[in-house]
């Protein structure tokens, strides 16, 4: 029985309770890094690449906290999770592709790396490629995987559904995964859409609590995962071409989605300093938003963001919102 | 119709023929200038890369100049660069201009498509589709030439005795190639070129380092994209060897080492053969410059270029396990000159005190083995 760390950030609020199905059927024991702190964020940013993004550095900070604590850290390299797209060309950012590369040349010190080639173009086939070379390398033979992935694919069936009923990750993974039951939801107030990729939406360390101060503020919070993938699927065809980004074009989907319906008070896109793909994504969604008079913030986060700051402007945003509503 | 395209170095002689070819009228697009830039800036995105505010400028000059159709190429991902013109279509609409982008996507993804749109750009000239392929050709053969003039530059002008005859040379070998207007003109051109920077006077006992340049295309082959860069290092004394052109980009063979052989190079650090853009060739490059035996690598890429900040991260280890110095330089809009060209005379200074360390070493060993 081997200890798999996984890091937790980037794909974890996207996939945790798949992987910690699939481990655990397989007889593993799986720990996940302690919620970012100060302390991970100063590790990151020592270790890796000064160009580059927050949520790298972030994911180098948690992988350097897990060696000592785990035999192996389970950083996959997401290609594609679907077939989608001009020529079905839909992948991750160039920097999730090359995450586990860029992890072994600047973490030498740390546990050796399972990075398996995530690609789900293929559907069914990919998914079976993936969990027999996980199986392979952890001495587990083809039944015991599929099993494995059978089990896995139930909890992570689970956690969608829980993430359309409105649960912020966090909450939905513990309900997943240590059938802890999840807190009432709050009454419902105006709506308020807040988009960004998942490790900034569901880390409170990184947006400081964005998501808590809007509901604080008797918001109803929505995010891309609490809509249904058939809700958003259309979107695209309205533009010239799709982005090349599985999340980016979730995001945006959703963010023309929201910009759509008139019960959306505003929209919130959370995005890291220089993030390439969103430097596209936010330019279109301001676009969109535009075009559908719906009030639009833009939160930029970065290793220097003091929460002062931000709160500053999320309740500036509220405020406004308010004061539109008593117009009408 | 009046058609333009970006500037990219000095292929925009072979399209400006290409498309006259073609039966249009075409505004060739200004040289960069500080105006391209803040109009860029203005109108893009913040953290959009420094490529897509360039073109973004050009395109707004040459949209005031009357353009209705611009050409430019596509892309499929995961490099962003592929979706630039649907912003700077958008961005176009906003400012009220009626033009037209039209972008090439990779044929090999989709030949319909590649073919829908070659079809409208030569019947919208009025031409056959006979004429467009020998001027397709024609623009090739061009496209190869000063590929080749420039390539040969590069070496030159780490020899040179007066600074900037080569540049001078260089510049009249493209006008000769300009003024060319089939294939044989084109190959004669070509030899006419190649003898003028030949005839650079040169210095001969001058010991020359070897650099490999690397790093993101644009900033590659547009010369203000990274402030001269190749020059700067030819003046410092460097003959460079750049990873990347035009006509390599499009496909040429035998011009540089073959694409499989860049990435199996560049397998023991890169899992993945696409991490977007030029990634996989600015790792394997430097490997297979290491293993030639070249005095440093130069990388050379836009603020916030996510492909080539993958590489930057991996390039120290490279570095460590080949034993070749290897810098990084990522250009905004905000980079002087300055900075740039004393950090490069640093980097050469460094690179001739290894050499110098080496030869020390060696003729130590030597003198040691003889007695």
């Amino acid at each position: 029985m081997a200890t798999i760390g996984i890091p937790r950030t980037l794909t974890y609020f996207f996939d945790f309770p798949f992987w910690h199905a699939f481990f655990t059927a397989l007889g593993q024991r799986v720990v996940v890094s302690q919620p970012t702190s100060r302390a991970t964020l100063d590790r990151g940013v020592a270790c890796a690449e000064s160009e580059i993004c927050l949520p790298v550095k972030l994911v180098h900070g948690h992988v350097a906290e897990l060696s000592g604590a785990c035999d192996l850290v389970f950083v996959p390299r997401v290609v594609a999770v679907r077939r989608f797209g001009e020529y079905g060309r839909e992948s991750m950012c160039p920097k999730l592709l090359g995450l586990p590369d860029m992890l072994l040349a600047n973490l030498p010190a740390a546990p050796p790396l399972l990075h398996p080639h995530v690609d789900l173009r293929q559907g069914w086939r990919g998914r079976w490629r993936v969990a027999r070379e996980l199986g392979r390398q952890l001495g587990a033979g083809d039944c015991r995987c599929l099993q494995a992935l059978w089990c896995a694919r139930r909890a992570q069936r689970e956690y969608r559904r829980l993430l359309r009923r409105g649960l912020p990750a966090p909450e939905a993974i513990e309900a997943v995964v240590n059938g802890k039951a999840p807190a009432p939801r709050p009454p419902a107030g105006p709506i308020v859409a807040v988009l960004g990729y998942p490790y900034l939406l569901y880390d409170s360390y990184v947006n400081a609590g964005v998501l808590r101060m809007l509901q604080r503020a008797g918001i109803d919070v929505r995010t891309q995962d609490s809509l249904w993938w058939r809700d958003i699927a259309g979107q695209g065809r309205r533009l010239p071409k799709e982005l090349f980004w599985y999340f980016s074009n979730r995001i945006l989907h959703a963010g023309m989605y929201f910009a759509a319906q008139p019960q959306v008070a505003g929209i919130v896109h959370l995005s890291a300093f220089a993030c390439g793909p969103d430097s596209m994504l936010r330019k279109m969604l301001e676009i969109a938003a535009r075009r559908a008079n719906t009030p639009f913030l833009a939160l930029t986060l970065d290793e220097h963001a003091a929460d002062v700051g931000l709160r500053t402007r999320v309740e500036a945003f509220v405020d406004m919102l308010e004061w539109r509503r008593r117009e009408r | 119709m009046k058609v333009s395209f970006p500037r990219m170095g000095n292929s925009h002689c072979a399209f400006r023929w290409l498309l006259e070819a073609l039966g249009h009228q075409v505004i060739v697009p200004p040289e960069i200038s500080t105006r391209t830039l803040d109009l860029g800036v203005r109108y893009a995105p913040e953290f959009a890369c420094m490529p897509f505010k360039v073109v973004m400028g050009t395109y707004l000059e040459v949209a005031e100049q009357g353009a209705e159709l611009l050409i430019t190429s596509g892309g499929v991902g995961p490099c962003r660069a592929g979706y630039y013109w649907v912003l700077h279509q958008q961005i176009l609409e906003e400012q009220g201009y009626p033009t037209r982008i039209v972008a090439f996507d990779p044929p090999d993804c989709g030949w319909r498509d590649f073919w829908h749109k070659l079809a409208f750009v030569y019947r919208s000239g009025g031409v056959s589709l006979r004429r467009c392929l020998w001027a397709l050709q024609v623009a090739w053969a061009k496209l190869k030439a000063l590929d080749d003039l420039e390539a040969r530059s590069l070496q030159v002008r780490a020899r040179e005795v007066q600074r900037g005859a080569t540049t001078r040379a260089l510049r009249q070998a493209v006008a000769t190639v300009d003024a060319a207007g089939s294939l044989p003109e084109v190959a004669e051109a070509l030899a006419h070129g190649l003898r003028l920077l030949d005839g650079v006077d040169q210095d001969d006992r001058r010991e020359c380092l070897r650099v490999g340049l690397t790093g993101e295309i644009y900033a590659l082959l547009e010369p203000v994209a990274s402030l001269s860069t190749q020059e700067i290092l030819g003046h410092l004394g460097a003959e460079v060897e750049r990873s990347m052109y035009v006509s390599r980009f499009a496909g040429r063979k035998g011009f540089g080492p073959p694409h499989a052989e860049v990435v199996r190079a560049s397998r023991p650090y890169l899992g993945l053969e696409c991490v977007g853009g030029h990634g996989v060739e600015t790792v394997g490059m430097t490997v297979l410059w290491a293993r030639k035996g070249f005095d440093g690598v130069v990388q050379v890429a836009p603020f916030g270029c996510t492909p080539e900040i993958v590489a930057k991260s991996i390039l120290p280890r490279v570095s460590q396990e080949y034993g070749i110095p290897v810098m990084s330089l990522f250009f905004d809009e905000q980079t002087g000159p300055a900075g740039v060209y004393t950090r490069l005379e640093a980097f050469v200074d460094l690179l001739y005190a290894r050499r110098r360390a080496r030869r020390g070493e060696e003729s130590r060993n030597g003198s040691l083995s003889r007695h």
